[in-house]
């Protein structure tokens, strides 16, 4: 195959852009793509201060990488989950990058900071390994956030993860997560702004990006993913992908551009009933928060932390 | 020629393989779920393979919503 652009020898097909590309001209595509959803969701202003959520995996490194390339002020923060050493292999991958980039990293570690790891916590709540990880990681990036007083929390989520949650979402017809989903979640009370910049890229793109540009990132899967429903759903829409390249695109963009509207009503309805956590202060539809109430049933502390 | 997969990590040996494309194709693969790296270069599906070659099958799809 050959480049679309420079008709040298490609290393990468595109299929949903009927494309293939060389190296540089596909570091050019993949920063075009995060520069054009910054641009139509209006994502980040030049002198946001960015948090960076990083995992170690292929997406929330190539993320980093591809905002400092283009000028933002963009810090890492790093949430040890406890997952043994699938948590300690993925701790070194995100160190090594921001040493090797001379990048700000901030670390929370959940045993230590908050006396509980996912295992534990999940098993402790009776909630799925996933469900506890994603609530933890997402209170602990709107509060790392907060607190260090930065403009807008940034996450790897690709194509593929959006697509996939939006399948979830339409079986169930979930219409306060469809009211949510969306590439911006702009700032409210008590909530940091939350952007997805990645949201135009496929994480095979991503996964060729950190391949290309030598960023060391974790291969393997968390051993609490394996058999979840998000891996389900996006092997089902590969296989949709294969057969017709462009339909999760087309899934993804159209609910954004046709649908999403129609469900913004039941977000404003949701966020009246926000009231500040009795433990933590973080909004929350109950007296206690999500994560307040995971932790003191994985250690039976009642405070919002044991720091 | 020698194949890696991963998750679980393994290594197999095939023969008789003269494409990524058909490489994927024999072992019920989806292109769309990982990259083809052909000794240690990223190469495209139509790339040609030769039995002295080494690929890793490298899935791209992650778990965790």
């Amino acid at each position: 195959m050959k480049c679309r652009r420079c008709k040298g020898a490609a290393v990468i097909d595109v299929r949903r852009h009927n494309a293939a590309f060389c190296k540089d001209c596909f570091n050019h595509h993949c920063v075009e793509q995060v520069r054009r959803a910054i641009h139509d969701f209006d994502m980040l202003q030049p002198t946001d201060r960015v948090l960076v959520a990083v995992s170690g995996g292929k997406d929330s490194l190539a993320v980093w990488d591809l905002l400092i390339q283009l000028g933002y002020q963009a810090d890492g923060l790093y949430i040890g989950l406890g997952i043994g050493e699938y948590s300690n292999e993925s701790g070194r991958f995100v160190r090594d990058f921001a040493v090797e980039r001379e990048l700000k990293l901030i670390e929370v570690d959940l045993p230590n900071d908050y006396g509980f790891d996912i295992p534990k916590g999940s098993e402790a709540a009776r909630r799925a390994p996933c469900s506890a990880c994603g609530l933890s990681k997402r209170h602990l990036f709107n509060q790392a956030a907060m607190d260090g007083g930065y403009d807008v929390v940034v996450t790897g989520h690709n194509l593929d993860d959006e697509a996939a949650v939006l399948m979830g979402n339409v079986l169930r017809w979930e219409a306060g997560y469809l009211a949510r989903q969306f590439p911006v979640l702009q700032a409210s009370v008590g909530f940091a702004k939350k952007v997805k910049p990645l949201v135009k890229l496929g994480e095979r793109e991503m996964a060729a990006y950190c391949v290309l540009n030598g960023i060391d990132y974790i291969i393997e899967e968390c051993p609490m993913a394996a058999g979840n429903r998000h891996l389900g759903y996006k092997e089902i829409l590969n296989q949709l992908e294969e057969q017709s390249p462009g339909a999760k695109t087309a899934f993804l963009a159209g609910f954004f551009d046709k649908a999403h509207k129609r469900f913004a009503e039941v977000a404003v309805q949701e966020r009246e009933t926000l009231q500040p956590c009795a433990q933590c202060s973080a909004p929350t539809t109950n007296e206690v928060c999500a994560f307040c109430r995971l932790q003191v049933r994985a250690t039976g502390i009642t405070i919002g932390t044991t720091r | 020629m020698k194949v890696l997969l991963r998750n679980p990590r393994r290594e197999i040996e095939v023969a008789g393989i003269s494409s990524v494309a058909k490489l994927l194709k024999h072992l019920d693969i989806v292109s769309e779920s990982v990259l083809v790296i052909c000794n240690d270069e990223l190469v495209t599906r139509d790339a040609q393979l030769r039995e002295t070659d080494s690929i890793e099958i490298r899935p791209v799809v992650s778990g965790g919503a």
